[in-house]
């Protein structure tokens, strides 16, 4: 097992329509918010990561890396993370492993906006996560391609539109309390099963939402604590990445996701755990099916057996595995650039025992996030653990 | 890049869709893969022979889509699948069905159509 690399301070705003606030402003407001939480100045920072992947279609703004340094009030090395969805996931493994090669604190996170395009616009700007030619110029959407894995899955496994349901059910449960996230309201299964249709078999309440939002971590080393007196609860003590076929038709599998199964197995062998020491997760559920797809991944379910376990009441707050206790991307919120730092945000929160959820998980040590881009051709995988 | 742009390979293998002669590329492992590829994906060894496509394939998996992105907004409802061929799976939309009928496990051909909403080439699937 290597060094941790500790988690000095998070932040993130909430996941909401910001229709007039710049990606940079979100960003620099996330920052903030993580070195308030750190108690650090940004001139401590000797490199900064942030993700985001559509900043050129969405405000015509390339070569954000500078841009949102600046917007932290940091004058240091930067570079912006393209990844899709897994924009800021890969930002923090940089970060991670910046840390593990000599850096003393460093700055991660990511930002998005997104409310401000019109839905078709948006859609085509998130269809840039597929491949250009093979799949968008077949008229495939985001949606689409996940709801092509939702069909291939009932083929193989069983299940229907009801067992995707529970999984939206209990997200927006889990985000009612939770000020960060974008739906505070409950939803019933019928609600979801009414909705308009989408992309079938996906209505609209098995959709993550278009969001708007920013997300930060300030990461540091064991010295760095050391020097500074500093006793931070929780750690990353495992990372890990994976890498598939952009095309979801030169996969494997179409029920799958061995990115993220690859992405899992390092970050678990980094760590020195196995998945059956995880204690709760916040795993990406851009789509009701991508849930479940991610708790396989991670090995913490066999192929086939999570589209249930939401139904069953397992991921549940009150259940044996609480999986997305902010509400998930499905009801927190999916500004997608910022997505993986707000899982780092919010499952270091809800670890150190100060998230609005925490009373659900009083016992827990170790958490999981799990990021994905486009339909899981990236993956990045985290393990966080407390260490005080 | 213009309206006029033409991609290597993607553009290519519409071309032979068209003129009757569809192909693929093949490893020696017996993987298929669509063009452009210089290399086997899987490997990175530049051992891939063009290899003429099945006549017909099989539906693995649809979705009909009922929000599309600008350049199908007319084109709504429509059915993507992904359709493999042999060893190669394609992803197109299924047309002269409709959208209920369209079954997983049906044999289908793949032929080139347009777009209603924009007129642009589009790989299609035919039910045979």
């Amino acid at each position: 097992m290597t060094e941790p690399v500790y988690i000095a301070g998070v932040g993130m705003t909430p996941f909401d329509r910001h229709q007039t606030v710049t990606s940079r402003e979100l960003f620099g407001q996330a920052a903030r918010e993580a070195f308030a939480d750190a108690d650090l100045p940004p001139d401590v920072v000797e490199e900064v990561f942030v993700g985001n992947f559509m900043g050129e279609v969405g405000e015509n703004q390339g070569h954000m890396g500078p841009m949102l340094a600046k917007a932290a009030g940091v004058t240091a090395p930067a570079t912006r993370v393209e990844s899709a969805c897994a924009s800021s996931g890969v930002a923090v493994r940089h970060g991670v492993n910046r840390i593990r090669h000599g850096a003393d604190a460093v700055l991660v996170g990511g930002t998005e906006r997104m409310t401000h395009l019109s839905t078709p616009d948006a859609t085509a700007g998130l269809a840039g996560a597929a491949d250009a030619l093979w799949e968008v110029n077949a008229g495939l959407t985001f949606p689409g391609a996940y709801a092509l894995m939702a069909n291939a899955y009932f083929d193989a496994y069983g299940g229907d539109r009801e067992d995707l349901a529970h999984i939206a059910v209990k997200n927006h449960e889990h985000a009612l309390p939770n000020d960060l996230a974008q739906f505070q309201q409950g939803i019933d299964v019928t609600d979801v099963l009414e909705a308009p249709t989408v992309s079938e078999p996906f209505g609209l309440y098995d959709c993550s939402p278009i969001s708007d939002g920013g997300s930060a971590a300030l990461l540091v080393s064991e010295s760095f604590i050391e020097e500074h007196g500093l006793d931070p609860t929780v750690a990353i003590t495992g990372t890990g990445q994976g890498t598939d076929h952009l095309s979801l038709a030169e996969r494997a599998s179409l029920t799958e996701t061995p990115a993220a199964r690859r992405a899992a197995e390092a970050a678990y062998d980094d760590a020195g755990i196995g998945p059956d020491a995880i204690d709760v997760a916040e795993v990406h559920d851009c789509f009701t099916i991508a849930e479940a797809l991610a708790l396989e991944a991670l090995g913490l379910y066999e192929p086939g057996e999570a589209l249930g376990a939401a139904r069953q009441g397992e991921t549940h707050r009150s259940g044996r595995l609480p999986t997305n206790l902010s509400g998930g991307l499905k009801a927190k919120g999916h500004p997608v650039g910022a997505t993986g730092g707000a899982q780092i945000s919010e499952l270091t929160k809800l670890l150190r025992g100060d998230h609005v959820n925490s009373d659900a998980i009083p016992d827990a040590t170790t958490g999981v996030t799990h990021n994905a881009g486009g339909t899981v051709a990236s993956a990045v995988v985290h393990v966080l653990e407390v260490v005080t | 890049m213009t309206e006029t742009a033409v991609h290597d390979g993607y553009d290519d293998f519409l071309d032979a869709v068209e003129a009757g002669e569809p192909y693929y590329l093949e490893g020696p492992d017996g993987n298929g893969w669509l063009p452009p590829r210089a290399v086997n994906p899987e490997t990175g060894d530049d051992d891939l022979e063009p290899q003429p496509l099945p006549e017909t394939g099989t539906i693995e998996t649809t979705t009909t889509t009922h929000v599309g992105t600008p350049s199908f907004a007319d084109d709504t409802p429509y059915v993507v699948a992904v359709v493999a061929f042999g060893p190669v799976r394609v992803t197109g939309q299924v047309r002269d069905r409709d959208p209920g009928a369209v079954d997983h496990g049906m044999t289908v051909s793949l032929a080139v159509d347009r777009t209603e909403t924009t007129g642009e080439r589009i790989l299609v699937f035919e039910p045979v």
